[in-house]
């Protein structure tokens, strides 16, 4: 464990000046405004973002301030109401295979084996049979599911789960990988394990991740870049890079200094959900 | 853990078995002691002893005529039974054939489902029992109308529950094969018509019970075999003991058919959780 730790740690600190590529996300002046009832709902408003190609970004804040929303536009299932966003300068047109996605539910397909889940993507990008087999069977090897190839996603534990959907972004071999509170529903020791996981592979892959959560710590553990956002309308309340060498102690000094810091901030978002959260009540 | 399992299963089983045994036992018993007339319900014994005569080969075996196989099922039940299965699966397999499309396509296009759903509530209400005179009219007499009357009781469920399946889809799985980069066919075909698929078997499995109180109805008033029209032919003899004879056929019938969908359905929903065993 310890020596794994120690070539991890070698592999991440490489990753520091990995060359630009392509995986470039400018964000710029974007807003959304739901339509809820007859009231509007500004989820998001004037967010810009400039993100390098290879970083790993978190975004922090309570439910409810659209980090979610600027995730699913990103994807580019929900387009934003105001404002753009290009991707290696090129705006997004939909979703599309460039931006492989994560859910918190999994969203496997129940009906096809693990192999079949991860080899999806790649048929429907017209690849050969034989050349499918193979990458599949490399990934699986990556992600330690060999054992569960023929296995459906039912039979699996949620970090299992969570590990075939990363297979199934990752045969994408997308430039960028967006990941919405992907560890969220995992017990603490499952999703370390995973949190390193995805670290070794980004070191491996030097691929931009967006990841959206509202665990501080999980943000200071992975991020390079952590946007705190604000309760309704979305705004970035702090864009603050996490200096600290990986891998991370949890238990270090400066990594606590940095969660209170952040703890403060996001607290006073939270606040600002409660107390609206009140007033809907009583208008009720 | 296995062998308990098995255990069980066993026990579960026979223990299905005691309510029918107590009740036979019981019936004989009354039928014994002369508490009923045997005219309105003769005894288990009797049923029994009418059932083996109903199976047996009318005519005594005769080389010349053919093969010990044909003579073998040359009985009046069994030719009865295939009468009736064949009018079930071809009646099925119309009705079910016709639903299935319609219902896929009314599933996944709202177009479509606003320009049929109408139409298709305002005819569904309608039992197939009340188009009998009509098949009559349509197709004379014979299979023809019977098999219109099972196709038109197993269309509807099938079509309900394809049309409910396709557009209960977790909206998750639409997209996730979005972000894939799956196109408008892809989705259908290994998206949505998979997800739907529990729905669709439930729907067939109504379809397949519809289908046949559909055709006993049906052989009674348009057809001169299988076995509703036994049932019909012996009330007129007065055969209590070959009526409660054809209507235990059924059952069995029923029971086998459901048996083996809930074989099929293990099968092709072995990925689904509701399943594990």
């Amino acid at each position: 464990m310890q020596q794994r730790n120690q070539q991890l740690s070698q592999q991440l600190s490489q990753q520091q000046t990995s060359a630009p590529g392509s995986g470039q996300i400018r964000i710029a002046q974007v807003g959304k405004v739901f339509a809820s009832g007859d009231r509007e709902v500004v989820a998001l408003q004037d967010i810009t973002l400039d993100i390098p190609p290879g970083q790993f970004v978190c975004l922090l804040g309570p439910s409810g301030c659209g980090k979610s929303t600027l995730l699913n536009a990103l994807a580019g299932f929900a387009p934003p109401t105001a404002g753009n966003i290009t991707v290696d300068g090129k705006p997004i047109a939909g979703p599309g295979p460039d931006r492989g996605m994560v859910f918190q539910e999994y969203a496997l397909f129940p009906w096809m084996t693990v192999e079949q889940n991860v080899a999806f993507g790649l048929e429907i990008k017209g690849l050969g049979k034989a050349d499918i087999a193979q990458r599949v069977h490399a990934l699986l090897g990556t992600l330690g599911l060999v054992d569960f190839a023929s296995r459906f996603p039912k039979d699996l534990s949620g970090g299992m789960r969570q590990r075939v959907a990363i297979a199934r972004v990752l045969a994408l071999d997308s430039p960028i990988m967006l990941m919405d509170e992907p560890f969220g529903a995992l017990d603490a020791l499952t999703r370390r394990n995973l949190q390193d996981e995805l670290l070794r592979l980004w070191a491996e892959l030097k691929k931009t991740i967006i990841f959206v959560t509202h665990s501080i710590e999980e943000a200071i553990y992975l991020a390079d870049r952590i946007v705190v956002m604000t309760y309704r309308p979305g705004t970035v309340k702090r864009d603050l890079v996490v200096g600290l060498p990986r891998l991370r102690d949890p238990a270090a000094p400066a990594f606590n200094d940095l969660k209170r810091e952040l703890g403060q901030l996001v607290m006073e978002e939270q606040q600002r959900h409660h107390i609206d959260e009140l007033r809907a009540a009583a208008v009720d | 853990m296995l062998k308990q399992h098995w255990r069980g299963r066993l026990l579960g089983n026979s223990m299905g078995l005691i309510v029918p045994i107590v009740t036979v036992a019981v019936w004989q018993l009354a039928s014994s002691l002369g508490w009923i007339n045997a005219l309105v319900l003769p005894s288990p014994w009797a049923v029994l002893h009418k059932w083996f005569e109903y199976l047996a080969p009318t005519a005594p075996y005769d080389a010349a005529a053919g093969s010990k196989l044909a003579w073998l099922f040359s009985g009046e039940l069994l030719r009865d039974a295939l009468g009736s299965m064949y009018r079930v699966i071809m009646g099925f397999v119309i009705g079910a054939g016709l639903a299935l499309p319609l219902g896929l396509l009314m599933g996944a296009s709202p177009r479509i489902y606003g320009l049929m759903n109408l139409t298709v509530q305002l005819i569904r209400p309608i039992p197939p029992i009340a188009y009998i005179p009509l098949a009559i009219l349509w197709f004379g007499l014979g299979n023809p109308p019977a098999i219109f009357l099972i196709a038109l009781g197993a269309f509807f469920p099938v079509l309900m529950n394809t049309i409910a399946g396709v557009r209960h889809v977790d909206g998750i799985y639409l997209r996730a094969a979005r972000n894939l980069g799956a196109n408008q066919r892809t989705m259908f075909l290994r998206v949505m018509l998979p997800a739907a698929v529990p729905y669709i078997l439930s729907g067939v499995r109504i379809g397949i019970g519809t289908a046949f109180i559909v055709v006993i109805v049906a052989e009674m008033i348009a057809v001169s075999n299988g076995l509703g029209f036994r049932i019909m032919e012996a009330r007129e003899y007065f055969w209590s003991d070959k009526i409660i004879a054809g209507m235990i056929t059924i059952g069995l019938f029923g029971l086998a058919i459901d048996l083996g969908m809930s074989a099929l359905n293990n099968h092709l929903l072995r990925w689904h959780r509701g399943l594990e065993n």
